[in-house]
């Protein structure tokens, strides 16, 4: 049971929470320019990585807001939050 | 009867004497004290016979004195009440306690399983996979039964539980687990600094070891300074102790999981007053594990008898519940601290007959203690095997050569009890949970915390250090520095007490004995995982299987499984299989360890969650009249919906046809409340649901609605609904009944995420309005009564459109929206109003026939008219073009889903579209789900879901090419149909195809999917 800090209500369990995935995935601006590949690189292909990984939680169970999180896929620790937007620390 | 007490020694023990109490194993009335375990007050009256293995049912009887007992697992207590395989070493005595064995029949005295025993060859590692496979029914039939009945444990309440559950979350800075000598110096340590600690042990009472073993702490009983600890712990204010609680699972970021234990020791009956059990949820800063050891048996032949016992767990017997368990012992170690067992007994007044040590001389404190009492040492010997039925009799000692093996001829020397010891695994069960690594340590054989991944320490016996004054010193360290590390205290330990010195001489690993002829019984007998009959033979047949990995001989062999996840066996398998196939013990490895650590109840883990308390019921402002009407009702999500109203007389299906046809012929009124309502609004409203939505939004002009689909960007439908536009920068949207959250949900996080320069703010009105669907060719005349001043002619209020006014006196939302193809007036009050409006419409109806309708009904209206339902249409793989709603996509702008419906896998005329289907047996409704098999007659074929092209072709299988996703009959055609989606679909209309039935094959004409009125003229009325 993680323990995630909310950028806007702070540390709170991992249930009031819903993982989102990879972050800093943007949809593309004219989906029609792109090749199937492309647009399926976008739509299916994540990174999986061992170790850290930035990716885009919602305090559904709270505040509602999106942000992201840094976590280690390893040890589980979050190194780093920070709001959508923002570039990565 | 408390005089039958055989076994009890007249003075000593934590038991009160005067306190006696009564109990019955197996039917029959025993005495015991206050204070006892039914482990140790059986072992007073000579019980030692508690149960039948798990495979061979073998007789069993008390190993341990703690929660690594394998064997002595009991039915504890009758009726709701009871709970299967509890270990009796962990079960308090009380008053009029019932227990019984479990796995015996007819008795644990005369078991008929016995037999198992002899036609054990067939029952040895990886049975499940060979001996019964053969033929394949009788597996079924009488294999798999037979081995389920005989090969089992406990038996589960057949009753509800009249028990109570809480659940309990806190937070501190320390969790200290385990009160042992460790757990209680760390406690005591973090607690001075001011930090909030929670310190919990699974015992009835703190101080673990100490209760055991005499030892002098400070120049006084051990046990004294328990006492004091506990007393300044209870006098610290941000200290909590909680007994009887065990630690069973230890998750991320230091979440750690107890179960309290509040009422078993007084017995049945306390549900009135307090919680049975408590769930408590901890989040701690720091977590200082303080586990212990559990002490490992020896692996000779016969070494699961009753009377065999770990020595630690005779020791505690002696000392903590004043009980002798035999009075001709012999004593089988590898280490020193067996001597103290040793020591006990004899002091007790046992005999003790023999000290047998693999180790040739040990000249430590306790060895020396016990050869200075005169009893025989026997250095360099080993016990090969055990002689005795229901309990050991003799143990047949041999002379071990320098390689360990047995040499010469073997001694037997009688005893009634025999007390083991290999050593000690330090408990790293939480430690590996928490994803710590361990390492192999040499010098105590055991596995012990390496790299801790979590933040956290460990003290004394977890961590292997055994010795009293080093443990507590671990202890009063460990404390200081978690607490130092949350913002407590300097880090400074307090001093560790005075503790009388022992030597100690080293332990010598000794995994397997074996007589000069090798193993005895070929390693049959050799248990190393008492609890699921796991013997050094089938760890041999696994190695010799090629199995070397030890999580395969865990699955093979099922050592290490169980409530009792290898506690006592884990390390003696390991070593079993490396000494085999020649391996380092460390490079074998351990299994990992899960949760729990000991089993935990489903009352303890449901909590309050039972019967209604489960889900939340929802429900709609008019449900109380449906249920007055005698409404059936069908969850809907976690919604309660009128399913249909039967009158007197009437099953589902006239019930159905009948509110089907006043729909078709007169009015019907649906309570629609639970549709999915979001408020959209603000500047760029429009733009956002045009890139939402596959058709646009932005073009809706005010007060008129438009329907549409929502795709995820792979291009699957993922809802449905009507939008209508209220202004120019605000919307109502609504969903499906089910999707209401997720929509949301969906929508904010496009908004948050994607288009954060988009100003829209999103709303849930679901339960502010209430939805009241009037349906039919009266409802317009309904509607005028009920809203004289709203003018309903279809040039004023046309279809698709929506109107404010007043209905029945309140102000109202009206929208010409159909779902049946009749024509309709959705009405929309505040909830508050909405049984009033719902009254008043019935009363306006009651000339016009209007009839209340359920949702079945609601389905076969919509599905004769080809409308979809989100979630049975679909699946999340199916596209706005596979529903043939192409013209619901639009060609404008992009949305969401758009590009995918171009993919190459998209456009594959292969691809499942939606038809209707009508069965040529006209009253044949099918069940949905049932798999659509094909355009040719099978000829008496099996179905065979996607069974290869080459079966197919023989023509005995056939290949699923679609499934109905509706079917129903529809009172208005007077015969059954369906809607389906099926491969190549609107190619086949016109053609025939097969559903394959339980019956047979039946013929399908593939049709357009709508049925009833294509040409949509009723809808104006």
């Amino acid at each position: 049971m993680l323990l995630i800090p909310c950028p806007w209500c702070g540390p709170r369990d991992e249930t009031e929470f819903r993982c989102g995935g990879e972050a800093h995935i943007s949809r593309p601006a004219d989906p029609d320019a792109l090749s199937d590949d492309e647009w399926a690189d976008y739509l299916f292909m994540r990174r999986n990585p061992k170790g850290t990984h930035r990716e885009r939680w919602v305090h559904a169970y709270g505040c509602r807001r999106w942000f992201n999180v840094v976590r280690n896929t390893v040890t589980h620790e979050i190194s780093a939050v920070y709001k959508i937007g923002n570039s990565p620390p | 009867m408390t005089g039958l007490q055989k076994w009890r020694l007249p003075v000593g023990g934590r038991i009160d004497r005067s306190r006696p109490l009564q109990f019955r194993f197996n039917s029959k009335l025993y005495g015991g004290f206050q204070g006892d375990t039914l482990a140790s007050t059986l072992l007073a009256n000579g019980v030692h016979l508690i149960a039948r293995s798990f495979k061979y049912h073998r007789p069993r009887g008390v190993l341990g004195a703690g929660s690594e007992e394998p064997n002595a697992l009991v039915q504890w207590e009758t009726g709701a009440f009871t709970t299967p395989n509890v270990r009796a070493t962990q079960i308090e005595l009380y008053e009029g306690l019932t227990a019984a064995s479990v796995n015996a029949w007819p008795s644990v005295e005369t078991d008929f399983g016995a037999v198992n025993a002899v036609f054990g060859r067939m029952l040895v590692a990886g049975f499940y996979y060979k001996t019964f496979m053969w033929p394949k029914l009788f597996w079924d039939r009488l294999y798999e039964p037979a081995i389920r009945r005989m090969a089992g444990m406990g038996r589960a309440p057949a009753l509800p539980d009249p028990d109570k559950y809480d659940r309990m979350f806190t937070h501190c800075d320390v969790l200290v687990i385990g009160a042992g000598p460790a757990g209680l110096a760390a406690a005591v340590a973090a607690g001075r600094t001011g930090a909030r600690v929670l310190l919990v042990d699974e015992q009835n009472e703190p101080g673990g070891s100490l209760l055991a073993h005499p030892e002098t702490i400070d120049g006084g009983p051990g046990i004294q300074w328990v006492e004091r600890a506990i007393a300044e712990l209870a006098t610290t204010p941000e200290v909590r102790l909680l007994s009887r609680t065990v630690a069973f699972g230890y998750y991320d970021h230091n979440y750690v999981m107890l179960v309290e234990r509040r009422t078993d020791h007084l017995g049945p009956g306390h549900f009135a007053r307090q919680a049975r059990e408590r769930l408590w949820h901890v989040r701690a800063k720091r977590v200082v594990l303080a586990t212990g050891a559990h002490e490992r048996p020896l692996v000779f032949a016969g070494n699961d008898r009753p009377g065999i016992m770990l020595a630690g767990a005779v020791a505690t017997y002696v000392h903590r519940y004043a009980v002798l368990p035999g009075r001709r012992a012999v004593v089988f170690t590898n280490n020193d601290s067996a001597y103290r067992a040793a020591l006990a007994l004899a002091e007790a007044g046992a005999e003790v007959m023999a000290v047998v040590d693999v180790r040739e001389h040990a000249t430590g404190t306790w060895p020396t203690k016990v050869r200075e009492r005169g009893i025989r040492v026997l250095g360099g010997y080993a016990i090969a095997a055990t002689r005795g039925t229901r309990r050991v009799s003799a143990t047949g000692v041999v002379r071990l050569d320098s390689g360990g093996h047995g040499t010469g001829p073997m001694e037997w020397i009688d005893c009634d009890l025999l007390a083991m010891s290999g050593g000690f695994n330090p408990t790293v069960h939480l430690f590996s949970q928490s994803q710590g690594k361990v390492r192999f340590d040499e010098t105590i054989a055991g596995f012990v915390p390496d790299r801790a991944m979590q933040p956290q320490h460990v003290a004394g016996a977890a961590n292997g250090t055994y010795r009293l004054g080093e443990s507590l010193a671990e202890g009063y360290r460990a404390g200081s520095l978690a607490a130092e590390e949350t913002g407590f205290g300097t880090g400074s330990a307090p001093p560790t007490p005075a503790i009388e010195t022992v030597q100690e001489s080293p332990m010598r690993a000794f995994w397997l004995a074996r007589s000069a002829n090798g193993m005895h019984r070929g390693g049959r007998q050799h248990f190393v995982d008492f609890q699921n009959d796991v013997t050094a033979a089938d760890i041999h047949i696994a190695a010799r299987e090629g199995l070397s990995s030890i999580e395969h001989v865990k699955r093979y062999t099922t050592a290490g499984m169980g409530t009792d996840q290898g506690k006592t066996g884990n390390v003696n398998t390991l070593a079993v299989l490396s000494e085999r196939i020649g391996r380092a013990i460390a490079e074998t490895g351990t299994t990992t360890f899960r949760p729990p650590y000991t089993p935990v109840t489903f009352g303890a883990l449901a909590g309050r969650d039972r019967g209604e308390l489960v889900e939340p019921a929802r429900t709609t402002p008019m449900h109380g009249w449906h249920v007055t009407q005698g409404a059936v009702l069908e969850d809907v999500g976690q919604w309660k919906r009128p399913w249909y109203y039967p009158r007197p007389g009437e099953d589902m299906s006239a019930a159905v046809r009948r509110e089907c046809l006043a729909v078709r012929n007169a009015a019907g009124m649906l309570d629609a409340s639970t549709l999915g309502k979001i408020d959209v609004q603000g500047r760029d409203a429009a733009t956002f649901l045009d890139r939402i939505y596959t058709n646009q939004r932005s073009t809706v002009p005010i007060g008129r609605c438009r329907y549409g689909l929502m795709c995820r960007d792979d291009g699957m439908v993922f809802d449905d609904g009507v939008t209508t536009r209220l202004a120019t920068d605000r919307f109502l949207v609504t969903t499906t009944t089910g999707g209401a959250g997720q929509v949301l949900d969906w929508l904010e996080e496009w908004l948050q995420t994607e288009w954060p320069d988009l100003e829209v703010y999103c709303t849930s009105v679901t339960e502010q309005w209430a939805t009241l669907a009037v349906a039919g060719p009266r409802s317009r005349a309904i509607l005028a009564r009920v809203a004289p001043d709203l003018p309903l002619d279809d040039e004023r209020f046309p279809f698709m459109s929506m109107r404010e006014g007043v209905v029945a006196g309140i102000d109202a939302r009206v929208f010409r929206i159909s779902f049946t193809g009749e024509l309709s007036f959705e009405i929309n009050v505040p909830s508050r109003y909405g049984l009033a409006a719902w009254e008043a419409a019935m009363e306006a109806g009651r000339g016009h026939g209007i009839t209340p309708y359920g949702t079945e009904a609601m389905h076969v209206l919509r599905a004769e008219k080809g409308f979809i339902i989100v979630g049975q249409e679909t699946d999340g793989s199916v596209t706005p073009l596979d529903l043939g709603l192409e013209r619901m996509v639009s060609g404008v702008t992009d949305f969401i889903g758009r590009r995918s419906l171009r993919r190459p896998a998209m456009i594959q005329p292969d691809r499942k579209q939606l038809v209707g289907l009508l069965p040529q047996q006209q009253a044949k409704v099918l069940p949905e789900g049932t798999q659509l098999v094909g355009d040719t007659m099978p000829a008496g074929g099996r179905l065979t879901p996607n069974a290869p092209q080459s079966q197919q072709a023989s023509g005995n299988h056939l290949q699923s090419i679609g499934h109905i996703t509706s079917s129903y009959f529809s009172p208005a055609l007077g015969r059954a149909f369906a809607l389906a989606l099926v491969e190549n679909g609107r190619a086949r209309i016109g053609s025939t195809i097969y559903a394959a039935s339980r019956s047979g094959t039946v013929p399908m004409a593939v049709t357009e999917p709508a049925f009833y009125e294509k040409r949509g003229s009723r809808r104006d009325g």
